[in-house]
């Protein structure tokens, strides 16, 4: 047993502060997709609506958005925000602020696709009951539109913030020291003592980001089973 | 309908604008909280658009921000505690005490050095950087502070000190993409390489016998012949000598006459001698002192 703990790396793990390091850096993935998942939804609700619109202005400028977010990767976002910045309007964003800006920028448009998507699958005679029954169009919103709306939403969102979740590691590239940077610090800083330390470590990785995503799934799969009665 | 929808439109445009406005506003106010000489640095931007901080707006900011790696030991890396290590860190200490400022470690990766320096994300790269000329176009290299060159490293019973020993049916093992590699297919196109794409994966095959000898960058090779038993380097050098410098924003003039200076002030302790002392000797030994290490800026 303790040959394979000292095999496989997981030794490192309890060399100086080296566990606190990898939860610190799990902490700055964590917060950085939180703060960009809660702006994305709010963002992605109002852009969601105006996309339902009729109004080819709006539309057309949506349309545009939206592909600009489905062809560009994320890393060429990335670069674009926090070095492009700078080159171009000498702007300097802290790389945290310019990773929030691009997950939030990304984030609001697929959610807002997802909104447009669930509002759009609203049949018409939902709307024509309610106001039928004497409902004005709020009453109507807030009352039949929207409940049914977020129950269409939750699994394809909790997919979506899964997903900024796991792209977090993208990060590194504009000098934010994350999760996976820390394991790969310690796995460097130990290659003579410890060459497997990758596996120790990567599994470690492995088991934090489970640790965050579980929760997610198990709340959303909880919360369509409460409301599918 | 249409009209309602118009009207909530625009209301829905003006809250979207102005989270927009409010975020980008807090963001550069963040950022100019957390780097006091910002506006001063924006003035100084060149025509092409890059922006640095002059050896005066960095001394007045009390800190300095230095790109380095945090996973190259024993270049740049980060210890068990989470301080930053090695040779390329040490000399970062030294400059940042002598300028009496604090330092601010920036992890950099390989493929972003220049970049970080165009854009003013930092202020010095001390990050192993091989000065070649291409880069010397895109950033301004100061006096160097070690020696690399290639090297070749074979099994301890049938070393291989000069390449003509290798005969036409043995294969040398390279990694693809490197200067190894590179250079044997141009000046030596008669040896037979045998490419792999990783380091572990030339390392297993050289252990196994798929090569006579494995090339690679010396400071690996001497590395590696260190820690395994069985092999020697036989080559140390091979190729041109390429070396190793800081490197500021191009036409940072003050911060690279500083560097400048202060290289050739510590030549008088023997500074990178003793920076190969505290963190070198465990990896290259005492034997490759000298070969590696440049002082005062004078290459031999």
């Amino acid at each position: 047993m303790q040959a394979l703990v000292t095999d496989l790396g997981f030794d490192v793990l309890f060399k100086g502060t080296n566990f606190t390091r990898l939860l610190g850096g799990m902490w700055v993935t964590l917060k950085i997709s939180l703060i960009s998942v809660a702006l994305s939804i709010v963002l992605g609700i109002l852009l969601g609506v105006v996309m339902t619109f009729k109004n080819p202005v709006t539309k057309a400028i949506c349309r545009v958005y939206l592909e600009i977010v489905r062809i560009m990767p994320q890393l060429v976002l990335l670069f674009i925000v926090y070095y492009g910045s700078a080159r171009l309007i000498g702007l300097k964003f802290e790389p945290e602020f310019a990773a929030v800006i691009v997950f939030t920028f990304w984030g609001t448009a697929e959610m807002g696709d997802l909104v447009r998507g669930a509002l759009q699958s609203i049949p018409k005679h939902q709307y024509e009951s309610a106001y039928s029954l004497g409902l004005n169009r709020s009453q109507t919103y807030f009352s039949i539109v929207i409940p049914q709306t977020i129950r269409r939403l939750l699994p394809l969102s909790i997919n979506l913030v899964t997903r900024m979740i796991k792209t977090t590691p993208l990060i590194v590239m504009i000098e934010v020291v994350e999760a996976t940077k820390v394991a790969r610090q310690i796995i460097d800083a130990n290659r003579v003592a410890s060459p497997n330390a990758a596996f120790g470590l990567f599994f470690v990785i492995f088991v934090l980001y489970f640790a965050v995503c579980w929760p997610i799934s198990l709340l959303a799969s909880h919360l369509e089973k409460k409301w599918s009665n | 309908m249409y009209m309602k929808n118009t009207t909530l439109f625009k209301l829905l445009a003006v809250v979207v604008a102005v989270i927009m406005v409010v975020g980008i506003m807090s963001g550069c106010s963040k950022a100019t909280d957390a780097d006091k000489g910002n506006a001063d640095a924006a003035e100084a931007s060149t025509t092409d658009g890059t922006i640095y901080r002059t050896l005066d707006e960095i001394k007045g900011s009390g800190s300095i921000k230095i790109g380095v790696f945090s996973d190259k030991n024993p270049f740049g890396y980060v210890d068990e505690n989470g301080k930053y290590q090695g040779y390329d860190v040490y000399f970062a200490r030294r400059i940042a005490e002598d300028l009496g400022v604090e330092v601010e470690f920036v992890s950099t990766e390989a493929a972003n050095r220049v970049e970080a320096l165009q854009t003013g994300k930092v202020d010095i790269i001390l990050a192993n950087f091989t000065v070649t000329e291409e880069r010397a176009q895109q950033v301004d290299f100061a006096l160097p502070y070690m020696n690399v060159a290639l090297g070749v490293v074979s099994p301890s019973d049938k070393v291989i000190t000069e390449l003509s020993q290798i005969g036409t049916d043995d294969a040398v093992i390279v990694i693809s993409g490197t200067t190894a590699e590179i250079y044997l297919e141009e000046n030596n196109p008669e040896i037979t390489l045998k490419k792999y794409d990783t380091y572990s994966d030339a390392k297993t095959a050289f252990e196994n016998g798929q090569g006579v000898a494995w090339a690679n960058d010396n400071t690996e090779v001497i590395a590696y012949a260190n820690t395994v038993d069985g092999y020697t380097v036989g080559i140390p050098k091979l190729g041109s000598d390429d070396t190793i410098a800081p490197a500021v924003t191009k036409g940072n003039e003050t911060l690279l006459t500083w560097i400048n200076d202060e290289i050739k002030a510590l030549a008088d302790e023997q500074f990178f001698h003793k920076d190969y002392e505290e963190t070198l000797v465990d990896t290259y030994g005492k034997a490759y002192e000298e070969e590696l290490v440049v002082e005062g800026g004078v290459i031999k």
